[in-house]
């Protein structure tokens, strides 16, 4: 990836936490820091912005170096070609919201008149002209997180930061406000860096996804290829996959002494196998026939999902599968039920666990 | 800062906040009877006799055993009105007979003030006189610094008086609600002279020292005392008026710069 | 009267308005915070009532007249408005320090700028003349170099008064900006605004409504600042002769006059503050 607009290497101590995160990310590329709470993705992403320094490592962008420990080379934010849109969008609540979109480029040295004009033109890409006049109290969650979008790009910045852009709005206004959060960020011909702990999010806006996890890079990739093979339960979990990590040889994967898991493809060393859990069957009895893969189980967990019943089953391995209510009613699934696990080998996934 | 300046501006602190507090209330029964004087007797005294009013105090009470003299200091003006709103005092020594008048109009007082003591202007210089004043008419030299007490107060008509009666056309920095305001601007050197009584400056530490004018004979403060009407101990306020104006008393009070009447 | 009843007019129009966030009636008033209030402001308010009564309305009007009676009024109104001028120039980027900035010390400090509010204000104007008494610290040298005397000058009296009112500004405004989120700061940083830039067009306007408290309890403060000001700035009429000073000295001679001051005194700043309470309250 030689045409990276940025180019960085986050490396910031705090206390007994280190985060070390490297970030290179092409012009017009949308990239998701996704992770747990405490991953460090903020901390991430206020490296970025300046608003907490780097330890070590660099932050580069269009060739210039914004933060660099090691030569004390630094450009503090004010100076900085950013956008951020934080996760409460910090609209200035005495302004209104023309105000609060001109206000980046009034900072910019453009001209008050010129500096509205811009803005309006902003409010009105999105949808929100009615409102210029409207204080931030009185704009709606969704409102507020288009101004805040405008806030930031009116600048046109080199580098666009969202903070958990999505998380702060309902579910319904959530979908609506990510379809066209998505339009204005494919628009947008700089780098774009996102925060979110939504995988749903990241997979929508991000053209790339790094998977964050105590401050490390543990997984990397576009959308598809993430939620295929997770690299990790979290990820896993994520992306609603049983996965495990074992020790290939041929078409077994031995996950534990007593359970090796029969499998589709054919490999050999460390290696994750993942399988959906609508893959899952569960029997009163031992079953008969093709499925290789079966084992007793103990039902800890029975929950709603969907239109389905979501079973969380101990043994050998802890498993997810997902049941019709209808099969759960007969099952007569409660915790401490024993029950018999299946999955068909054509159903999992297998890769390698290592590169 | 000096170490002088610095114990000087202590002295002014203190004075200035210890001023007005004061007056206790422990009173024992009241000296009825057989012309011995018991029980406590609560004299209301100008600021200006602090001093002198206390040392009065000791001896009256070394001389009646049993009685206690309880001093209440303030402005004249100020006793005046605590006396006419009920106060519970016994004697009221006033530094001015108008203070005075405001009681004994109001029908407070029991019998006739008598003039005590007199006192005279002086003018107060900083130590070292830096503004080489020697009389009333240095005072409106240009440069020179004048702090005198305003008209409403006894010290302040007085001043006023000698400088009329002088033809000193003064224009102070300062008019002082009372003696000791003026005397502290002298003590720290802001002002360059004050016209005061000669007892503050005797009072007053040894930063200041007095220049007398012949004009101050024109302007005598009379300091009237009496016994009040309601006097909770009328024995015992009866015998400290009697004791002020006696011989030994009327030498605490020449020793502290006053005149005789 | 009539500014009560507006009061309460607002008051309803405000309950209105919010009936629809808080639609349940409220419980009655429990009678253990009933008792006190009432108690309060009672003690608050009767020594005004005892003012108000001995007022001698039949020779109001012309001890109103009294030309020395407008002149110490409008000296405190300025030297007032100017104190509370100087005490914003000085005491808001002094909060803004205490609030935003990490540095040894701090909390000593914080201790120092309220020692005004606890020393007594005599020993305030004692303390000004040791530094700006023409034998102080400074004040030699400020006569010298520029010609300058503070000492029983207009500028005194205003000097005066911003040594014991600024700490309630400092106070007023420190505590709004520890409540403003610094966050806003940070979002405006990344706008490209300099720290300076920050502070004027956003944290300011934020902590707009604790400044104007802090101001209006400064502005009182000056107003009825006596201590320091006649220790330092002494007392002449139409220089540094200030209300409080007038009613001191009207004191001595004359109480219906003292009471008459003090209501004109207090008419005028009760007057003011309204009025800027009004005006503040509205764009807030």
């Amino acid at each position: 990836m030689s045409g990276a607009l940025l180019d960085a290497r986050l490396v910031v101590d705090r206390g007994a936490f280190r985060l070390d995160v490297p970030l290179r990310v092409a012009p017009g590329e949308v990239v998701a820091l996704l992770g747990p709470n405490g991953a460090g993705k903020t901390t991430a992403l206020r490296a970025l912005a300046g608003l907490h320094p780097l330890t070590a490592g660099h932050v580069t962008l269009d060739a210039v170096d914004l933060d660099r420990p090691a030569t004390r080379g630094w450009v503090p934010t004010e100076r900085r070609p950013i956008g951020v849109v934080f996760q409460d969008y910090l609209l200035f609540p005495h302004l209104s919201a023309l105000d609060n979109v001109a206000f980046g480029p009034r900072r910019h040295g453009v001209e008050r008149r010129a500096a509205r004009a811009t803005a309006r033109e902003w409010l009105t890409r999105v949808g929100l002209d009615a409102q210029a006049q409207r204080r931030p109290r009185q704009l709606s969650g969704g409102q507020a997180q288009r101004v805040a979008l405008a806030r930031a790009l009116a600048v046109a910045p080199s580098l666009l930061l969202l903070d958990e852009p999505l998380a702060a709005l309902d579910a319904r206004t959530r979908l609506d406000t990510r379809a066209e959060l998505h339009r204005h960020l494919s628009a947008h011909a700089g780098a774009t860096v996102l925060v979110t702990h939504d995988p749903l999010d990241a997979l929508a806006l991000a053209d790339r996804l790094v998977i964050v996890e105590g401050g490390r890079v543990v997984q990397e990739g576009d959308g598809p290829s993430v939620t295929a093979r997770p690299r990790t339960d979290y990820v896993a979990r994520l992306v609603g996959l049983n996965l495990y990590r074992g020790r290939a040889d041929g078409h077994g994967v031995r996950i534990s002494p007593d359970l090796t898991l029969t499998v589709a493809d054919r490999l050999d060393g460390e290696a994750f196998v993942a399988f959906r859990p609508a893959a899952v069957a569960l029997h009163p009895a031992r079953p008969e026939g093709s499925a290789r893969n079966t084992w007793a189980g103990t039902v800890v967990g029975v929950q709603r999902h969907g239109d389905n019943v979501r079973v969380q089953l101990d043994g050998p391995i802890g498993v997810a599968a997902d049941v019709t209510p209808a099969a759960a009613a007969q099952l007569r699934l409660i915790p401490g039920q024993r029950v018999w696990v299946a999955v068909k080998a054509t159903e999992t996934h297998a890769y390698p666990a290592t590169g | 800062m000096s170490a002088r300046a610095t114990r000087t501006a202590m002295a002014v602190v203190m004075a200035l906040t210890v001023a007005g507090c004061g007056a206790g209330d422990d009173r024992a029964t009241d000296g009825s009877g057989d012309g011995r004087v018991t029980g406590t007797v609560t004299v209301f005294a100008a600021a200006s006799l602090t001093e002198s009013f206390r040392r009065i105090g000791e001896d009256f009470e070394a001389a009646n055993p049993g009685s206690a003299v309880t001093l209440n200091v303030a402005g004249s003006s100020a006793l005046a009105n605590q006396i006419n709103q009920g106060a519970p005092a016994d004697v009221f020594a006033s530094a001015a007979p108008a203070n005075m008048a405001t009681v004994t109009e109001a029908g407070n007082a029991d019998g006739t003030p008598a003039t005590f003591a007199r006192n005279q202007l002086v003018i107060a210089v900083p130590r070292g006189n830096p503004g080489g004043v020697t009389g009333l008419a240095d005072l409106s030299r240009p440069g020179v610094k004048v702090a005198r007490c305003a008209d409403q107060v006894p010290c302040g008509a007085a001043a006023r008086t000698a400088l009329d009666t002088a033809g000193v056309a003064l224009t102070p920095v300062t008019l002082e609600q009372d003696v000791r305001g003026a005397l502290a601007k002298v003590k720290l050197g802001e002002v360059d002279a004050a016209v005061v009584y000669r007892s503050d400056v005797r009072a007053a530490s040894a930063d200041v020292t007095a220049v007398e004018f012949p004009e101050s004979a024109r302007a005598v403060n009379d300091y009237p005392i009496v016994a009040l009407k309601d006097a909770p101990n009328p024995a015992g306020a009866r015998a400290f008026v009697a004791y002020v104006r006696s011989e030994p008393a009327q030498a605490v009070l020449a020793e502290a710069g006053f005149q005789a009447p | 009267m009539r500014q009560v009843r507006d009061d309460t007019a607002r008051e309803r129009d405000d309950t209105a308005r919010e009936r629809r966030v808080t639609p349940r009636r409220r419980g009655r008033v429990p009678a253990a915070l009933l008792i006190p209030a009432g108690l309060g402001l009672l003690f608050l308010v009767l020594p005004l009532v005892g003012l108000v009564i001995r007022v001698p309305w039949t020779t109001l009007p012309q001890r109103l007249t009294e030309p020395g009676a407008l002149t110490a009024l409008r000296l405190s109104v300025q030297t007032a408005t100017l104190a509370t001028a100087l005490c914003l120039l000085l005491g808001v980027p002094l909060a803004w320090v205490l609030a935003r900035v990490e540095f040894p010390g701090r909390r000593l400090v914080r201790a120092l700028v309220t020692v005004p509010l606890v020393l007594p204000p005599v020993v305030g104007g004692v303390a000004l003349l040791l530094v700006f008494g023409r034998r102080g610290l400074l004040g030699g040298w400020l006569d010298a170099t520029f010609g300058i005397t503070l000492p029983f000058t207009t500028a005194g009296v205003m000097l005066a008064e911003s040594f014991v009112a600024m700490p309630f500004l400092v106070i007023a405004v420190e505590g709004a900006l520890r409540a403003a989120d610094h966050r806003y700061e940070e979002a405006a940083a990344t706008l490209g605004a300099s720290r300076w830039t920050a502070f004027t067009h956003v944290t300011l306007p934020l902590v707009a409504p604790g400044l104007a408290a802090g101001a209006v309890l400064c502005w009182a403060r000056a107003l009825g600042e006596f201590g320091a000001t006649i220790t330092f700035a002494g007392n002449y009429p139409g220089r540094t002769q200030t209300m409080p000073l007038a009613v001191y000295l009207a004191l001595e001679t004359d109480l219906e006059s003292a009471i008459v001051l003090s209501l004109v005194l207090l008419v005028v700043s009760v007057g003011i503050l309204v009025a800027l309470r009004d005006r503040w309250m509205s764009s807030a």
